[in-house]
Formats: structure tokens, C-alpha cells, sequence
């Protein structure tokens, strides 16, 4: 008889369960409820850590699951962001425009109201005219699709020809730290369209509800981003699950026999890929209105080698230990880069965290890889008593997986 | 009879050295059949070649009723026309459940999104009981395929080749490691494989050979040296000399 979906996996339930807990109890607690407990802007904080969760599971679906080490996920979050950021500033633009020509002694015609737009846009990087990838950018509708349709295309087309050559390992790795490097650079000038290095911003004003607080706008966005990494997390859980869970989990561990088996292991690869960057550029879409600004620092290489630390941190290859490495290294982080952190006197030198907590985060990376390789999620199997076996002495048949001579003693 | 896969005039080059040399080879649809050789005759490259890992400098390989040129397609389009191979070590996904490595073997659509929306029917868990059953693996269904023996692993290799029910098995010395009773078994195996479909073995021991009670075609320097049953090429003096002359 073939269990239910959640039977099987009892720790979907439970996540969704805490997410559900969570979200109830930061609401209870934010200003818009009137208790204070909780600022708008760590509501802020805490909203944007759950859209890194959800590019986190993203990067342990592509990592964990199927074996690629993409150093690039964060170019995608960053072209969501992007995509959603140019509805936002030209709907609020249009707003303020439209409300100044309207005491004017001749209507403007929908022409003139367009250039007026133009000229507050992109008068910072002294242009004013549209370029053309901005032609959807008046309507919500179309803008939300580009979220998913860019980076999917991007993914879908660097991924195609990445994966048909089979570039593999620590290749595709540069290679996808190439691909998020020269979209950084390519955004950074001015001409590019998206106003260079001053990026999008005022992205946390909504179009239209200057009225509303932004305590209530925080707790809107924060519900999203809750609800879209439940979704999310749903999502992964299913994928991996089934047959296509064996089937990546296989491209892992042997890429050659999967093919062997007449599994096309490069359409899977592209599959989960695409797949992968969708999720990423849905969670930057709910990211950016809540940090309020984009530029194109936000896509340096760096950020993606972060966003491998955090889940390998977490646990690589579980999707809570991805969430949990997410949450935690980047609320660290902020707690330590926001001067809360508490400077250590040495007499002759003063710890202070701001500077040192790359320093401190790079040791952890290191320690977790080389003495817990399960990362934090691995603490889990500690609770829950399954251990894994431990390997020493001479194998006890002619191959390295058979049990070995302690193990069998036990 | 026509012939299921027909090798001919293959050759292939590795850094000058040639690997196969003008090879030809064919098959029936439902025969076994033996390849011995000494080391470096070019037994490994010969699978590589008929599986599209390697791609030959000459030659064809025609597959099939149809005729099929195997050249023209990747190593998955070869496997899901039909040809499955088993590796000389045991090559098994170690992290997943016995289950799990048949159920991913079993003959279905291999596409992402069929794959994607696939859950397991009746008739589907019922075969992979039956093929635990055939390997011998019924008790060991839900334990990671890591924990096995060496020998249950060249038997769930095997168990995963029969639920691709492909038409030609290519299996790479299937006995290294075994016991007797597992090499016995193993050879019941492929006998019983072979009534409804091609099985080629490649294999060292003459003993495993003999009891596999085929025809052998005994390669060389990457080409054929001799064919026929073993008693006959073990009499032929060029066999002689390759093997004891050096």
C-alpha cells in the first residue's frame, strides 16, 4: 500500500507546522498589531531572511539533490528582483508625474506623461528615454511574468549549452560565477538600461499606498514571503520525492550509469536548473521590495559563494538543513555586521565584529566542512538517534561499501 | 536469422595506439555468447563502443530490425533502444534503497516530466518484488543498496539490467569477486536471460566460461582471433600462442 506524501515525509509537516508558528507569532508581535514587540524594520529583516530560505532550498535542490555546484543562483534572485523593482518605480513614478501635470493648464497627452517618466528615471544616468526593456514595465500583470520568464530563459539557455558539453564539477561551477560576474558588470553601466550602478530604489513604497504604514506593508510582504517558502518548500519536498528525487540523487552520485540507464541525465540537469532559477527569482521578487533597493552589486559572485556557505552550513542535501543554514548564518550576519555585537578588548587589538565576521564566518565553513559534513540539519539525526555507521577498520567483504569489522562486531 | 547487432569493420585510435582494429561482430536476438581475451585486447572499449561512451573512427554499427546506425545516438538513446550494460565493479546507487534502484531501472517513460508526475502502480511494486525474488534480494528490499555485499550489488546490478528488459545485455566480468555458490548462481542467471534475449560476457575465467556452455569469441589486439564453441578455440594454436605464448 502506498503511503500518503506526507508519511512518507514527516518533516514536510513539521516545517510547515513551525513556518505556520512563526508567522503567527511574529504577526502577534509586529507594530502593525500594536504590540511593538517586533520593529517594522527587523520585520523587515525577518521577511527578507524567509525569501533567503527559499533561494536556499533553490541552491540545495541544484547542489544537495542534483550534484551541481551552481555559483551563480544569486544572478537569478537578483533578476527577479529586478524584474518586480521596474513595475514598482515606474508605477510609483507615473503616480507622482501624473498628480504634478495635473495642475497644469493643457492635459498632458499619455506621450508627454511617458517622457515625464523617463526623465525622472533615468535622469540619473542622463537619459530619458525607454529603453526597450522596459516596454512591459507599466503593467503589474506582464512584469510578474518577466520574474519567472528571464532568469527561466537565462537558466534555460546557459544551462543548455553548459550541460549539452557536459561541463561538469568544479568547471560549471567557474562557469556559472562567470555567468553571474558579467551580468553584475554588464548592470553596472549606465547604458544598460537599468540605471547602472544606482540600481532601482524606493522599491518599498507600493504604487498607490502612500496611506497605508509601512508597518502594515512589511507585515503584507512578510506574509508573502512566509507563504511563497511553505510553497516552496512543498514544492521541493515533492520533486524529490519520487522517481525524479532517485533519478537526481543518482546524477549525483553517478552520472554515468544514470545515462547508462537511458535517463537523458542532460535534460534532467536543465530540468532542475531551470527549475531551480524560477524558484530563486520568485524569492528576489518578494526580496527587494522588502530591502527597498537593487543595484548590481546585489549579483557579484560573491553572493552566490553565500549562498553555497549557507547551505552547506545548514546541511546540504536535506531542504530544512538549507533553511535552517539560511536563517541562521544571515541573521547572524546581521547581527554581527550591524554593530549589535558586542567589540572584544584585547588590550593590544579590539575585536571588533564588523570587520571580523567574514573571517569568523570562512573558519565555520571550513570547520563544518571538514568535521560535520551534515551541517547543522545533522543535529537532527542526533535527536532522532539514526546514526550513521562508523567506518574504520579493513572492510569485511571485497568492496568498500560492505560492513566493516566494528561495525559487525556491534 | 537476421541478426540483432552487427559490428563491422569498427576501428578506433587512442592516442595512436589502436584499440579496435577493424572489428566485426554480430549477434542474434536471443543468444549467448562469450568474449575472452587477454588484457588490453580491447574487451571494455568494444561495450564503450556498442553503448556510444566511445565513438569508433570507422566502421558501422547496425542495430535492430530496422537497421538502426547505433553511431548517431547518445549513450541514453542506445540504452532506451534497447541495449543495457553492467559494469565490471558493481555500480549501484549506494545511497538509495535496493527498491529504489529497481523502481529507477524499471522499462517506463524516462522523460523529466513524465518522470516528474510518475507514482508507482500495483503492477509496478509487483514486478520489482518479483525481480527482488529472481536476485535473491526479497529481505533486502528497503535497505540502502550500500549496505549490501559485493556480491548482492553485481546481483542487483544484474536485477536493474533485467528490469530495463533490454534486448541485448553487455555484462563486464560479472564472477570477479564471487564465491562459488554466487558464481553458480550468476551463471543460472544469465543462461536464463539469454532464452529471450542477446547477452554478451565479457570474462577472464575460462571456468565461468565453461559453464556459461556458449559460443566464444576470443578477441585479440583489438580484433577477432578466433570463434566458436570453447573447445574448438581453445584448440586453435593462435589462441595458444596468445594466451600461453607470452
Amino acid at each position: 500500500m502506498e503511503k500518503s506524501f506526507f508519511a512518507r515525509n514527516p518533516s514536510v509537516l513539521i516545517f510547515i507546522g513551525c513556518l505556520a508558528l512563526f508567522t503567527i507569532g511574529v504577526t502577534a508581535m509586529s507594530e502593525a498589531m500594536g504590540t511593538d514587540v517586533i520593529s517594522t524594520s527587523f520585520l523587515k529583516t525577518l521577511g527578507k531572511t524567509l525569501c533567503l530560505c527559499l533561494v536556499a532550498i533553490a541552491m540545495d535542490l541544484i547542489w544537495g539533490f542534483a550534484g551541481i555546484l551552481s555559483l551563480g543562483h544569486m544572478a537569478f534572485f537578483g533578476l527577479g528582483g529586478y524584474m518586480v523593482g521596474m513595475w514598482l518605480m515606474y508605477a510609483r513614478t507615473e503616480m507622482i508625474v501624473v498628480a504634478s501635470m495635473a495642475n497644469a493648464e493643457i492635459p498632458p497627452t499619455a506621450q508627454e506623461v511617458v517622457d515625464a517618466i523617463g526623465t525622472q528615471i533615468f535622469g540619473v544616468v542622463g537619459s530619458s528615454d525607454f529603453p526597450v526593456i522596459w516596454a512591459f514595465a507599466d503593467s503589474l500583470f506582464q512584469q510578474l511574468l518577466l520574474v519567472v520568464a528571464v532568469p527561466g530563459l537565462l537558466a534555460l539557455v546557459f544551462g543548455w549549452l553548459a550541460f549539452r558539453s557536459r561541463v561538469t564539477g568544479v568547471y560549471l561551477s567557474i562557469l556559472t560565477q562567470a555567468m553571474t560576474l558579467a551580468l553584475a558588470l554588464y548592470l553596472f553601466q549606465n547604458d544598460s538600461g537599468l540605471r547602472g550602478n544606482n540600481g532601482l530604489s524606493g522599491l518599498q513604497n507600493l504604487p498607490g499606498a502612500d496611506a497605508i504604514p509601512q508597518a502594515q506593508i512589511s507585515l503584507w510582504f512578510f506574509w508573502a514571503s512566509a507563504f511563497a517558502l511553505g510553497l516552496g518548500y512543498l514544492l521541493a519536498a515533492w520533486v524529490v520525492s519520487g522517481k525524479f528525487g532517485s533519478v537526481i540523487r543518482g546524477i549525483r552520485d553517478d552520472e554515468a550509469r544514470v545515462r547508462f540507464l537511458g535517463y537523458s541525465v542532460e535534460g534532467y540537469k536543465l530540468f532542475v536548473f531551470t527549475l531551480t532559477a524560477v524558484i530563486a527569482a520568485i524569492a528576489g521578487a518578494l526580496y527587494y521590495p522588502q530591502a527597498g533597493i537593487i543595484n548590481p552589486a546585489e549579483i557579484a559572485p560573491i553572493a552566490s559563494i553565500y549562498l553555497a556557505v549557507w547551505v552547506a552550513i545548514g546541511g546540504r542535501g536535506r531542504l530544512y538543513g538549507a533553511v535552517i543554514g539560511a536563517a541562521f548564518v544571515s541573521l547572524l550576519s546581521t547581527w554581527f555586521t550591524g554593530g549589535q555585537a558586542p567589540s572584544i578588548p584585547l588590550g593590544f587589538y579590539t575585536i571588533n565584529w564588523v570587520d571580523w565576521w567574514q573571517v569568523l564566518l570562512g573558519i565555520s565553513f571550513v570547520l563544518v566542512t571538514l568535521f560535520a559534513p551534515k551541517g547543522i540539519g545533522g543535529l537532527v539525526d542526533h535527536l532522532t538517534g539514526r546514526v550513521s555507521p562508523e567506518r574504520y577498520g579493513a572492510d569485511l567483504g571485497p568492496d568498500s561499501g560492505s560492513l566493516q569489522e566494528q561495525e559487525a562486531e556491534k | 536469422m537476421s541478426q540483432l547487432l552487427e559490428v563491422s569493420g569498427v576501428s578506433v585510435t587512442f592516442d595512436g595506439f589502436r584499440a579496435i582494429n577493424n572489428l566485426s561482430f554480430s549477434i542474434g536476438s536471443a543468444e549467448l555468447r562469450a568474449i575472452i581475451g587477454p588484457n588490453g585486447a580491447g574487451k571494455t572499449t568494444f561495450m564503450d563502443i556498442v553503448t556510444g561512451k566511445t565513438r569508433p573512427d570507422e566502421g558501422s554499427i547496425r542495430w535492430g530490425d530496422m537497421s538502426q546506425s547505433l553511431l548517431k545516438m547518445n549513450e541514453s538513446q542506445i540504452a532506451r533502444a534497447g541495449v543495457g550494460r553492467k559494469f565490471q565493479r558493481p555500480t549501484v546507487f549506494e545511497d538509495q534503497s535496493v527498491y529504489d534502484n529497481l523502481a529507477m531501472a524499471l522499462k517506463k517513460d524516462r522523460a523529466p516530466w513524465s518522470v516528474l508526475f510518475f507514482r508507482p502502480k500495483p503492477e509496478d511494486r509487483t514486478r520489482i518484488e518479483e525481480l527482488a525474488a529472481e536476485i535473491g534480494l526479497s529481505d533486502q528490499l528497503y535497505r540502502k543498496s550500500g549496505e549490501l555485499s559485493h556480491g548482492q550489488k553485481q546481483w542487483l546490478e544484474i536485477g536493474m539490467l533485467l528490469a530495463q528488459e533490454p534486448r541485448l545485455l553487455l555484462v563486464d566480468e560479472p564472477a570477479a569477486g564471487m564465491t562459488l555458490a554466487e558464481r553458480e548462481h550468476t551463471t543460472d542467471l544469465l543462461k536464463e536471460a539469454a532464452k529471450t534475449r542477446a547477452v554478451v560476457v565479457v570474462e577472464h575465467d575460462m571456468e565461468f566460461v565453461r559453464r556459461l556452455e556458449c559460443k566464444v569469441t576470443v578477441l585479440h589486439e583489438g580484433s577477432v582471433l578466433a570463434e566458436g564453441s570453447l573447445d574448438h578455440v581453445t584448440k586453435n594454436q593462435d589462441v595458444i600462442d596468445v594466451y600461453l605464448g607470452r
